[in-house]
């Protein structure tokens, strides 16, 4: 458990984290999303103690980080950039990690065996592939056998099967009843893994919320109509009050997208006027579309266009 | 993962920050690498100058031969020495900074202080062993090749001892500089940078200010005052053997509560 309460880091003039509250909890994977730079590395470090908040605080399972006696029993952390010398073999970087917390070197060796990198072991960090080095990460986070886990970007430089395996572990660990934060900037990648979304722009919550509960939250009331009699379907949906009619997505000219209306009233409405529908669905946001309406307000890089007007590739 | 094999004693402690952090010194090749030519400097230069000097005894200037100094040059290896030592200490905080490594560190040992007073007394411990033996050897294989010309002196000879293991005492403080320096700069240039200009560059500006001055300032720096037990023939001007020691001993620990004193409270 991770209770994140009015938590906020000033950067010089830079509010990189702005009063956050949140709580993360066990028995679930929580996704950590939002664009680069919403400030969720900096939430993340400031669980870990590493840096230090200006206002508010962080518990973990009851305690600020530091206070525990054993604190990699507690947390097992990945961090966005490497965290580990690249002079240093994994399995010297592993022993010394333990070595703090007088963890002995049959669990170094239990770990490397969980995460496949017993041929590397020996070999020194920096020759290592970064998948290799994620592996590497996740053995040091599982190290101390931590009830919670927290992950910046773990996906970060591995190949699809790496991805895979990641995901089935973290769901295990959860299942297992530990707390599970994971960061990403990928929404789609977060539709896989999580259970429970904290979504962060310009270092403000957004939403704090199930998945489905986040698309719904996005996407609004949306109904796509397909009908051959077109023209009469739209006079009838523009006189009704706080609807709004948009051209379909497709570009289909016998369909319309409402906003603010549920399917069953298109169709007793249809039924009403006699209008026959060919298609009747409510239109759900992909959660990549939902996530982008969301943040799109609090990206804080918006590329800048190119100096002609013209975005880079679009061709006429 | 259920299966972890845990004892139930898991828990920070400064004896285990000791032992974690002797481990990250030992498994580094650069680290192996900076102390072998510290100890080959050490024990090894004074020697070659020893054996070249009895070799060219014939050719050199009576005045020279007068004033030979068989303990500086039979342990003259510490000017290679200390850059070693020096610059290894610098590295050893601020390799965990460009790295990254310093965020695993933290993360393991949230309170920090252990993390610096076990490397400091890690390394203070290593090179105070290695230097030793390096300067041990360095006297007592020297003196029978300065027999040659009968210049060689003995451990029982005023002050020789106290310059065999001041040797030893100056580059363990050394590298404790070093090493607070780069727990305070966080960064590998501007460490080694600051760490040469306090010990190898504020000589140079005392030498070309007016004299008074310059002698007046000239005896507490760093590299003079530190430098003091290794004299046989105390210069007038210098401060006393152990006062001057004690006084370079004070700005490395300076130094050290200084960047404590950061360390807590700067982010990582």
């Amino acid at each position: 458990m991770i209770e994140v309460r009015d938590l906020s880091k000033r950067y010089g003039d830079k509010l990189a984290v702005d009063h956050l509250t949140f709580t993360v909890r066990p028995g679930m994977v929580t996704g950590f999303l939002g664009p680069n730079g919403a400030g969720k590395s900096t939430t993340m470090r400031m669980i870990l103690g590493l840096d230090r908040p200006t206002t508010g605080a962080v518990t973990v399972n009851g305690k600020a980080y530091r206070d525990h006696r054993a604190p990699l029993r507690e947390v097992g952390a990945i961090l966005e950039a490497r965290a580990i010398h690249t002079g240093r073999s994994a399995y010297n970087h592993l022993v010394a990690l333990g070595q703090t917390h007088g963890i002995p070197r049959s669990r170094v060796d239990e770990v490397i065996g969980l995460v496949g990198l017993q041929e590397v072991a020996r070999k020194r960090v920096g020759t290592f592939s970064l998948g290799m080095g994620q592996r590497l990460g996740i053995a040091a986070a599982l190290l101390g056998d931590p009830k919670t886990l927290i992950l910046d970007e773990p996906s970060n430089g591995l190949d699809p099967e790496g991805i895979r395996w990641i995901r089935n572990l973290l769901r295990s660990l959860a299942d297992e009843g530990r707390t599970i934060l994971v960061s990403s900037h990928l929404m789609s990648e977060m539709s896989m893994m999580a259970d429970w979304l904290i979504v962060v722009g310009r270092g403000r919550l957004i939403a704090d919320t199930t998945v489905e509960e986040f698309v719904h939250l996005a996407s609004g009331d949306a109904v796509r109509v397909r009908t051959p009699d077109i023209v009469r379907l739209r006079s009838i949906a523009e006189g009704l009050d706080g609807v709004t009619v948009k051209e379909d997505l497709d570009g289909d000219a016998s369909a319309l997208t409402l906003q603010g209306i549920s399917c069953e009233t298109v169709g007793e409405l249809a039924a009403a006027n006699q209008i026959v529908l060919h298609e009747l669905a409510p239109e759900q946001a992909s959660l990549e579309e939902a996530f982008m309406r969301l943040t799109v307000d609090s990206v804080e890089y918006i590329a800048a266009p190119t100096a002609n007007g013209a975005s880079v590739g679009a061709s006429r | 993962m259920s299966a972890a094999t845990l004892p139930a004693q898991v828990g920070v402690s400064l004896g285990r920050v000791v032992r974690s952090e002797w481990t990250k010194l030992w498994s580094l090749r650069s680290t192996r690498w900076a102390l072998l030519v510290s100890v080959v400097a050490m024990a090894g230069l004074g020697i070659l100058v020893s054996a070249v000097q009895m070799a060219h005894w014939n050719q050199m200037s009576p005045r020279d031969q007068a004033t030979f100094d068989p303990v500086d040059t039979s342990l003259g290896g510490w000017h290679l020495a200390q850059l070693a030592i020096g610059v290894l200490g610098v590295l050893l905080i601020t390799g965990e900074y460009s790295t990254g490594q310093i965020r695993s560190t933290f993360a393991a040992v949230p309170h920090r202080l252990p993390v610096l007073w076990a490397k400091a007394g890690v390394y203070a411990a290593i090179t105070f062993v290695l230097m030793i033996l390096a300067s041990f050897t360095a006297f007592l294989v020297s003196q029978p090749i300065l027999r040659r010309h009968h210049v060689e002196t003995t451990l029982s000879s005023p002050h020789v001892l106290r310059a065999v293991v001041g040797a030893a005492l100056f580059l363990t403080v050394t590298g404790l500089f070093g090493l607070s320096l780069g727990a305070l700069v966080r960064n590998t240039a501007g460490g080694i940078t600051v760490f040469a200009g306090l010990m190898f560059v504020l000589p140079g500006i005392t030498a070309i200010l007016p004299n008074s001055w310059g002698d007046s300032i000239d005896p507490y720096l760093p590299l003079s005052a530190g430098t003091d037990i290794l004299a046989i023939h105390s210069d007038p001007s210098a401060l006393a053997a152990w006062p001057g020691f004690l006084l370079f001993l004070g700005y490395a620990l300076a130094a050290l509560a200084v960047s404590a004193f950061l360390l807590v409270r700067r982010d990582a």
